[in-house]
């Protein structure tokens, strides 16, 4: 019979956003019984979780006898969908592999291909963007299926990239360990000893469970480790014998353990009261932020502690921190490092970027920017969590208070702590900051109107205002959501949209590895989708896009709504402006940078690539004058329910 | 991130360098320039992958049209620049060729108001 641990009846969806206690175990018996297969038949609701008793019938099987040849009784793999279908993933995004042929099999059969559903992708890399991107909008994460040894390989720069951006995913890797049980050739080839070890520099956790109970609690554990502060990827190697063979009788019960969520800490209230004295005090305190809002609730909390200081903050881009309409948000630093008394980054990544130049020329001239005496304080998960190899902790920054602690938890004490520490006769001075902010907000505004009009505004090459603001015209009234990085666009959707809502924007792919930019817009395209009624935008690198031009296809296939505009600048151009330094540098060839770094001779026609991959292709668009009605027919297509790619030629940023 | 943060600020002061003299600056004596070659100048060495096609700036760096700094200020700073940008000294870049981008930028147009621009001048 089937064990049962406590029931919490809370719906899962809020256990992710927060901190109860998650799920019931659920238990089902691989005691050889004597059901019959009738009644395992009439029990198979595939594509839901399986109830305890459901779970008791379909494992029992194992009591019937089996025709030579067939497996006697339920495969391993089944009770693996049922793990995942208890933690509510949604996707698992994949490229078919014999490694993973056990548990594909029971995804698309066993579990009906519903809850999780199999994703098909062109490339490993391009399924852990996916996951990556789908993350960042959903909140939970997607999982990954990537085949054992060159499917992870495969796979190693995109989990990178989810490391450096604080994302959770669940990447999972088919592997024999038995060797005596391995087919010789290929898949010996791609069979490892110790799979974790490829990428175990940057993700959180893993195992290689050697038994399906001991699938169950990793699995679990590896879904509450990544959805935990620091948010990181975890690997989870799926024995390719587990998956295939019958579930082991033996006496034994598998249970799926209930997943409890673990409550982000708070930053010490000792530290956090002396960090609000400071804040309180300052005559010019400024914020800097990157990933801090992990979730809507993190750009509240940042508003609410901007206005109790009326601090200006400074927006890293890392996520939709704060709405760029505030009148204390800053797109770039503008002289406020340099003026301020007192600094607060939150979850920054590169504080000693934040605070130091650093000059890329001959001389590498570095300066400390602040002013002496200006205090420095930090919170953030970064101090609590690092490795030693890879280097995506960035140069050490001496600060005055290090709070070690996640931060959109944090905020809400220091806030309060903040209202709390400014005397009364502070308060008019702080106010006076607010006021000027506000007028100082519609000067910046008509700066950056003018600047956009004398932006090269009918040239052709296309220029970045030009198109930020065309798609602006036609999405401003849509439910709309960019999932893509705004910096080779010189950053003009961030100055000519406005972003108010958390989803509206989920930053870059954290590790700057090329080829993430359109498998994480598709995968944060499913999630719009999920989420119903949004419009979704991805302004694509040209260069980017060839990395994985495969995961349009993916979109088509699974009827995933997106506008992709094609940013076509026909070249690599943050490697071109390397190779003019190093011209410059060496005072010779300067004519010769374009070697090697440009997509010229042939052009490549994305509008035909596109169609090529399922989706309606326009262009390529050179003219302006030609944007506007090139975006509605694509707007019009995507309301349609259909993929589209609209290849612009533009200028380099 | 920060590279780009700090490349905008960077752009900011180069902007103030390069467009603070304008006022007072009258052209010097020195070669004359020729739009048509200096703009065949700017393309070929690549003075675009970080100004604009018509020097309009951005990201990478500031913007050098319209206005456009004059010659003796922008050699000055081509010559010697600052930050991020590389040097073009006269053994890769002839003050001839100086003279003809910045004849090039001095021509280019100015930009329409902001405010006639319908795109611009409704409500963002």
């Amino acid at each position: 019979m089937a064990r049962k641990s406590s029931r919490t009846d809370v719906s899962r969806r809020k256990f992710l956003a927060g901190v109860a206690m998650t799920g019931a175990a659920t238990a089902v018996s691989a005691t050889r019984g004597g059901n019959a297969a009738t009644e395992v038949e009439a029990a198979r609701p595939a594509a839901t979780r399986p109830s305890t008793a459901a779970a008791q019938l379909e494992y029992a099987t194992q009591s019937v006898s089996a025709p030579q040849g067939t497996l006697p009784g339920r495969p391993g793999s089944d009770f693996m969908v049922d793990v995942l279908k208890s933690l509510d993933i949604d996707f698992i995004f994949t490229n078919p592999a014999s490694s993973c042929r056990g548990i594909h099999e029971s995804i698309v059969t066993y579990g009906g291909n519903k809850r999780p559903e199999l994703i098909t992708c062109m490339h490993e890399e391009s399924a852990v963007a996916m996951t990556h991107g789908y993350y960042k909008v959903a909140g939970k994460p997607a999982a990954a299926l990537c085949h054992g040894t060159v499917g992870l390989q495969h796979a190693a720069m995109a989990v990178y990239n989810a490391w450096c951006d604080r994302a959770a995913s669940i990447v999972m890797v088919g592997n024999r360990m038995d060797a005596a049980t391995r087919r010789p050739g290929v898949p010996t080839l791609h069979a490892m000893q110790d799979p974790g070890s490829l990428i175990r520099d940057f993700t959180k956790w893993d195992d290689n469970p050697q038994s399906l109970q001991h699938l169950a609690e990793s699995m679990v554990r590896a879904y509450k480790v990544t959805m935990t502060p620091p948010l990181e990827p975890v690997l989870m190697v799926l024995d390719e014998k587990l998956q295939e063979d019958a579930i082991d009788g033996g006496g034994g019960r598998l249970v799926i353990p209930k997943l409890s969520t673990v409550a982000p800490p708070a930053g010490d209230p000792n530290a956090v009261r002396e960090a609000a004295r400071l804040l309180a005090m300052a005559d010019n305190p400024v914020i800097v932020v990157d990933r801090v809002a992990r979730t809507a609730a993190g750009v509240t909390r940042l508003v609410e502690l901007a206005e109790a200081l009326n601090a200006p903050v400074i927006d890293q881009l890392g996520r939709m921190n704060m709405p760029n309409n505030h009148h204390l948000y800053q797109l770039g630093a503008g002289g406020l490092i340099e003026r301020a008394d007192v600094i607060l980054g939150l979850e920054l990544t590169d504080f000693w970027g934040t605070v130091n130049s650093a000059d890329d020329s001959v001389e590498a001239a570095q300066a400390y920017r602040p002013k002496p005496g200006t205090r420095l304080i930090s919170i953030g998960m970064g101090d609590l969590y690092l490795r030693a190899n890879y280097q995506d902790f960035e140069r050490y920054q001496p600060v005055d208070i290090a709070i070690g602690a996640d931060a959109e938890t944090t905020m809400p004490m220091l806030t309060e702590y903040v209202k709390q520490a400014i005397p009364s006769d502070r308060r008019a001075k702080i106010a006076e900051r607010g006021d000027k902010a506000r007028k100082a907000q519609a000067q910046a505004r008509q700066a950056v109107l003018a600047q956009a009009a004398a932006n090269a505004w009918d040239a052709s090459p296309i220029s970045s205002a030009r198109l930020s603001a065309e798609i602006w015209q036609q999405i401003k009234h849509e439910h709309w959501a960019l999932v893509s990085r705004d910096s080779s666009l010189s950053n003009w959707p961030h100055r000519l949209w406005t972003f108010d809502q958390h989803h509206q924007f989920i930053g870059g792919p954290g590790g700057a590895g090329i080829g993430y930019g359109l498998p994480a817009a598709v995968g944060a395209a499913f999630a719009h989708r999920e989420a119903g009624d949004r419009l979704t935008v991805n302004i694509q690198n040209d260069g980017d896009s060839m990395y994985a031009p495969g995961a349009l296809w993916t979109a088509a296939h699974h009827k995933v709504p997106m506008l992709t505009i094609m940013w076509n600048n026909r070249a690599y151009h943050q490697e071109i402006m390397h190779l003019q330094r190093m011209a410059g540098w060496r005072q010779r060839g300067i004519e010769n940078p374009h070697i090697g770094t440009t997509i010229w001779d042939p052009y490549i026609d994305y509008g035909k690539l596109a169609e090529a991959l399922g989706h309606v292709g326009i262009g390529p668009i050179t003219d302006p004058k030609d944007l506007a009605s090139a975006i509605k027919r694509g707007i019009d297509a995507v309301k349609r329910g259909e993929p589209v790619l609209i290849d612009v030629v533009t200028q380099p940023r | 991130m920060r590279n780009t943060l700090s490349l905008l600020a960077a752009a900011a002061l180069s902007m103030i360098v390069c467009a603070a003299p304008l006022v007072r600056a009258a052209q010097s004596a020195g070669p004359t320039g020729d739009p048509v070659k200096g703009k065949a100048t700017f393309e070929r060495t690549g003075c675009w992958e970080c100004h604009g096609h018509q020097g309009q700036g951005g990201v990478e760096g500031p913007r050098i049209a319209v206005p456009a700094p004059a010659l003796p200020v922008m050699s000055r700073y081509v010559r010697n620049p600052r930050r991020n940008m590389p040097p073009y000294t006269q053994k890769v870049l002839s003050d001839q060729e100086l003279a003809d981008i910045s004849a090039y930028l001095q021509s280019i147009p100015p930009a329409p108001d902001y405010t006639t621009v319908p795109l611009l001048s409704g409500k963002f």
